[in-house]
């Protein structure tokens, strides 16, 4: 039974018995323990993300009114696969006058920079890598390993287009980097917690979803914009530089840029469920029901947590598939001059009202919370309104100014 | 605490070998024959004018330099995010005035026109 | 030796190799990225003494913003990516003999101080050293005019920036 309801220590538990019935030392046994549970884990994520492509696939082609891979397998299943064999056996050309390392560091550093997430993925309060008490800020490191990976691939191609689109990429990255630190401040301060874990059960009663809608919200957004997703996708906007950062890449390599979005996707619906739908819990209190407490099983709770992720991913293709590409100016200017103050009022009012509110019961702090995000959202929409009733009024033009923008945008 | 900070070392050596792995597979199985046309830039099919390594709009040096203060100053915060529970409402104000004063430079930077795309 | 000093000689190693290269190197981004490769040896140092906040910052900050802001800055001004002149001057070795002279010095002289057979004092595991940061940041007795004069400080920084981009655009 115990296998159940904590197999990773259990299995830890009986291979260190193992190891140190071998006669290792207790450091060296605990290292080879982390050694095979982290190699099983980076396994699950990349196993998931053959899946991922197919899960894409499929999605992108009923949005699109399609039927997508159904040939190879029952619903095309085993079609990703194929893919990947193919991506194998494809020649790998390396372009004349490439940097040659660099360019085969461009995407194992893109994908890695996803995978590292993995390691703070919490699947289930038994199930996960490690409860690191900086996680968060973890997050946002392991997303500067990924902007460094771009520049680097965009760089190493020797191609105008790749660093052109390496260039938009980081430019869109870092520039959505702050709003998406600003509300990752947000949980943690609802949570007073940066542990993963701990927000996790911070939000076993009330989601943070609830709490704060507008940095769900604006989460959301930079999350999109740190993938390089449609709306933000100028990195590779086909039409104008046709594949952007990864232009070059052939093979495997261009397999790893691409399996690494998906992953990357997901692994970002992930971190949505965690800070916002109460990850693996959050059924406000239905666990402590003597009936619903199967719910605490671990492997229910990895369930619970993966449909979530999947939803978060879902909306992520969602958006994807049905907005038009966003322009460079437009895109930066809705960061700096919409999406972060925004989120800093945000947080301002999130931080005063946790003391503020701080004395009244639950149901109170809850209601008071999710008011005041009404408030602003109101205040927003209609400082917007006033601003497009100011533009129509004064008859800006918006058309010459976007021509010349666009032939002076590169 | 530091077996937290072992996992993640380790993490990170295999989180970099697992995607070399179907490198070097493809390495192995892969065809290779390249030719100077096969290697050649894509640029569209038209022939690459010029070194590939040109200068770019400085415009995107100022919004890393717009996005380094604002990077920096949400560092500062989080230590104050998490201490928050336990201090009084003035201090909390404090951070608040923090954050005011770096709006200030985000609206000099807008008044300066410098947060146009031109 | 134990596990722990292998791994700080290990990453004490990359730090000075990285650090080496950054100023041997001829190819300006790959100066940037041995750059990169130093400083993430310092969050290693960072991590491995316990400080698992300041790793992360040393990540986010220094990887994810200024080593940018370097690739950036190169990337943008620079037409040549290469380095073509001398990296040395004839007169390179007495610099040189001088640094190590230095170092030799400080070397003794550190290693004449009593902190090098202390050990250091353990920390109680109960101690949430971030929470005390975050405290001691904005408590009066603390360190809160430091931290208002610091934001201050970044607002200038800005406004520097600022200024000298919108010289040029005149």
């Amino acid at each position: 039974m115990d296998f159940l309801n904590d197999p990773l220590n259990f299995i830890a538990g009986w291979m260190r018995g193992l190891l140190t019935g071998w006669g290792l030392a207790d450091g060296l046994a605990t290292v080879i323990i982390y050694f095979i549970g982290i190699t099983v884990l980076i396994i699950f994520a990349m196993t998931l993300d053959i899946i991922l492509v197919w899960v894409e696939r499929k999605v992108v082609a009923r949005f699109q009114d399609r039927l997508g891979p159904n040939r190879i397998g029952p619903f095309g299943l085993i079609q990703p696969f194929a893919d990947i064999i193919k991506l194998i056996i494809k020649e790998d050309i390396t372009p004349a006058g490439a940097d040659k390392l660099l360019y085969n560091l461009g995407p194992v550093l893109a994908i890695a920079s996803v995978i590292f997430l993995w390691a703070i993925l919490p699947l289930s309060a038994k199930i996960f890598g490690v409860d690191l008490n900086v996680a968060v800020l973890y997050l946002v490191a392991a997303g500067s390993l990924g902007t460094l990976s771009i520049i680097v691939g965009g760089w190493a191609s020797n191609n105008k287009y790749a660093l052109l689109g390496a260039f938009r990429m980081v430019a869109n990255m870092i520039s959505y980097e702050i709003p998406m630190v600003v509300v990752l401040l947000i949980p943690t301060i609802l949570a007073n917690s940066m542990s993963v874990q701990g927000i996790t059960q911070a939000q076993s009663g009330m989601w943070f979803a609830i709490l704060s809608p507008l940095g769900l919200v604006i989460f959301l957004i930079s999350a999109i914009a740190e993938l390089g997703r449609s709306p933000f996708d100028l990195n590779e906007a086909e039409s104008e530089i046709v594949a952007g950062f990864h232009i070059e890449y052939t093979g495997m390599k261009f397999g790893l840029f691409y399996a690494g979005e998906l992953l990357h996707a997901f692994t970002f619906g992930g971190f949505i469920a965690v800070l916002f739908f109460g990850g693996y819990g959050g059924f406000f209190g239905l666990e402590k029901i003597g009936f619903f407490s199967w719910l605490n099983n671990p492997f229910i709770q990895a369930m619970v947590f993966l449909a979530k992720a999947m939803f978060g991913y879902w909306v992520i293709m969602w958006i994807k598939y049905s907005m038009p590409r966003i322009r460079i100016d437009h895109m930066l200017a809705f960061n700096w001059k919409f999406l972060t103050p925004l989120a800093l009022v945000v947080l301002v009012n999130t931080a005063i009202l946790s003391k503020v509110l701080g004395g009244l019961p639950n149901w109170g702090y809850d209601l008071g919370m999710f008011l005041s995000n009404i408030l602003i959202s109101v205040i927003t929409v209609e400082i917007l309104r006033a601003y497009g009733r100011k533009q129509r009024k004064t008859g800006v033009k918006l058309t010459p100014r976007g021509v010349q923008n666009q032939e002076q945008a590169v | 605490m530091q077996n937290d900070w072992l996992y993640v070392g380790i993490f990170l050596v295999i989180g970099i070998i697992v995607p070399i792995v179907p490198l070097v597979f493809s390495r192995l199985v892969a065809p290779r024959k390249p030719n100077p046309i096969k290697q050649s830039t894509y640029e569209c099919g038209i022939e690459t004018v010029g070194d590939s390594w040109v200068q770019f709009k400085a415009q995107y040096y100022i919004f890393a330099l717009v996005f380094l203060v604002f990077d920096v100053e949400t560092v500062f915060l989080f230590p104050w995010a998490l201490s928050l529970k336990q201090l009084p409402l003035f201090v909390v104000l404090e951070g608040v005035l923090f954050i005011a004063i770096l709006v200030a430079g985000l609206v000099f930077t807008w008044r300066k026109g410098l947060l146009e795309w031109a | 030796m134990t596990a722990d000093k292998i791994v700080f000689l290990l990453c004490a190693a990359l730090i000075i190799s990285s650090a080496l290269m950054v100023v041997t190197t001829r190819k300006l981004i790959h100066a940037a990225l041995w750059l990169v490769a130093a400083l993430f040896g310092v969050a290693i140092l960072y991590a491995i003494l316990q400080a698992g906040f300041l790793a992360v910052v040393q990540v986010v900050v220094y990887i994810g913003a200024i080593a940018i802001l370097f690739i950036f800055a190169v990337m943008l001004t620079r037409k040549e990516m290469l380095d073509k002149g001398a990296q040395t001057r004839s007169n390179w070795w007495l610099p040189a003999v001088l640094g190590v002279l230095i170092l030799v010095g400080l070397v003794f002289l550190i290693l004449g101080q009593p902190i090098f057979s202390r050990t250091a004092a353990q920390i109680p595991v109960e101690v949430d050293t971030l929470r005390n940061l975050g405290t001691a940041l904005v408590s009066q007795d603390g360190f809160v005019l430091p931290f208002e004069v610091a934001s201050v400080l970044l607002l200038a920084a800005l406004v520097g920036a600022v200024y000298i981009a919108s010289g040029n655009n005149n």
